[in-house]
């Protein structure tokens, strides 16, 4: 390392390495999601610890809401987890692809830095809301586990494979929702509507075995459905019957990231930093 | 967009006919038209024009802001984004937290530049504050200490230079043409009491043409005619 002002001659120009640039491109996603969550939640209080607290509280909402409703239906899983891995696989893809909206044209100043591609601004946004949702996933697990409101994960590989699955579907979901928030205003209206719509066909309220075969074989053409199953299945292990098919998640979820990142950078083409 | 392969000059900043266009409602519009210029090591350089004559739109391509729309720009040395008023600054966030991104994003340890950056910035307590409450004379003062922390070969200075007091003035004159760095710097301005001072050789930007001057006053001299022509 040289210090500022010193002379050039001293310095020899060379190749960054390949573990260089890869610590670089780590390094600018790293300072992106932390400005990220400064400008959100500020230094106050707890600050930024509120991108744990608010989804956990939403789930532990939804818990108790489900609770009250009896919704497992006599079955002899827990409510608990039951809402827990429900409501947190929702979040897990539909957080990060809400606030994606618009994240290129409202960070544009930080375009200024020849280090910041557009694609960075999304990539890192998208890792800081799927960091925080699994924070909150994994974290309310723990306690309740604790505290003894559910029994613990039957099989933990299964259940941290299908949440990883989930979370690669939400990378590819929202790579394109955030090209197609740029292109078009009318999508970003219509986008949010359509997320709640899809709630209840999204699988977390319910087990697809619990549905009639019919609405079954529909509800898994919807690729989130899969990661829901997976989720329980891990979580519940054979003590349930889950419907899953992990290959058309994952291939669902590549061709959402490729046709995105083509998306982004078409966009990035586009966009001028005023 | 010709990706023809081209060899980068050590130590040089090369902008080789470069041609800018941007889609408006009522057509197409050319910002700068087939512009060359080199840009080498300890050169002082000057572009003046107009506003509206694409001075702006030109160091913002040099920084690697926007692409061009046809031409190439190939930068041997480390070249920094365009210092203005507006820009790479987070408005929300507090001088520290803007200097702490900006190590971040160019891989730069805080603990080395930060004593540094607090006593250049010259922000006393304000460092610790968001940056909308700065004055313009506070942000210019932030923006050539955080560009000085990262250590730059070449600095893009689009007429933030000149704010600021005299004294900071001749600062940031000390710390950017220091003879044993050897750093190179392009002003953009339409002040050409600025070019004066502080460009060895300029260039006049008239509608989107970049017309080169081995001296700043001829440079001065031709603007001068083009104004009130």
């Amino acid at each position: 390392m040289t210090g500022p002002n010193e002379p050039i001659a001293s310095r020899r120009r060379e190749e960054p390495s390949f573990a260089r640039s890869l610590q670089l491109q780590l390094s600018v996603w790293w300072a992106l999601a932390m400005r990220e969550a400064l400008t959100r939640f500020g230094r106050h209080n707890v600050g930024f610890l509120w991108l744990f607290f608010e989804p956990m509280s939403f789930t532990i909402g939804i818990t108790l809401v489900w609770t009250l409703l009896k919704m497992t239906h006599g079955s002899s899983i827990h409510i608990a987890s039951f809402a827990l891995t429900g409501y947190s696989s929702i979040m897990l893809w539909r957080n990060p692809a809400t606030r994606i909206s618009h994240s290129i044209t409202v960070n544009m100043a930080l375009l200024y830095h020849r280090n910041v591609r557009a694609l960075d601004i999304v990539i890192a946004r998208i890792l800081l809301e799927i960091a925080a949702i699994s924070a909150s996933f994994f974290g309310l697990a723990i306690l309740f586990v604790f505290f003894e409101f559910c029994e613990p994960p039957e099989d933990i590989p299964l259940l941290v494979a299908g949440w990883s699955l989930l979370a690669l579907f939400a990378t590819g979901l929202s790579l394109c929702i955030a090209a197609l928030t740029e292109k078009t205003e009318l999508f970003d209206r219509i986008w949010h509507t359509i997320t709640y719509l899809l709630f209840p066909f999204s699988g977390a309220g319910t087990l697809l075995d619990w549905l009639p075969p019919g609405a079954r074989k529909a509800l898994l053409y919807l690729p989130f459905a899969h990661g829901v199953e997976m989720i329980r299945h891990g979580y519940y292990g054979s003590s349930i019957r889950t419907h899953e098919d992990w290959q058309y998640l994952l291939y669902v979820s590549l061709v959402l990231v490729f046709v995105g990142i083509a998306a982004i950078e078409s966009v990035a083409r586009e966009v001028e930093p005023e | 967009m010709s990706r023809a392969p081209h060899s980068v000059y050590e130590g040089e900043l090369r902008v080789t006919n470069v041609t800018k266009k941007y889609k408006t409602s009522h057509g197409t519009v050319t910002v700068l038209d087939d512009v060359s210029l080199t840009v080498r090591r300890g050169d002082r350089l000057g572009i003046l024009g107009r506003n509206g004559s694409g001075k702006s739109t030109l160091i913002r391509l040099m920084g690697g802001v926007s692409p061009p729309t046809s031409g190439s720009i190939t930068a041997g040395m480390k070249v920094s984004w365009p210092l203005a008023f507006g820009g790479a600054f987070q408005s929300g966030l507090t001088g520290l937290d803007n200097l702490k991104f900006i190590c971040r994003i160019y891989g730069v340890e805080l603990d080395q530049v930060r004593a540094f950056v607090e006593e250049f910035a010259e922000l006393g307590s304000f460092f610790r504050e968001p940056v909308k409450g700065y004055s313009s004379g506070m942000r210019a003062r932030l923006a050539f200490a955080l560009s000085m922390a990262i250590d730059f070969d070449c600095i893009l200075i689009d007429e933030v230079i000149a704010v600021g007091d005299q004294r900071f003035r001749n600062k940031c004159t000390d710390a950017l043409w220091d003879p044993k760095r050897g750093r190179s710097t392009v002003l953009v301005s339409h002040n050409e009491d600025l070019i004066r001072h502080y460009c060895d050789h300029a260039f006049v930007l008239v509608k989107g043409k970049l017309y080169p001057f081995g001296s700043a006053d001829e440079a001065i001299a031709f603007y001068n005619e083009t104004l009130y022509s």
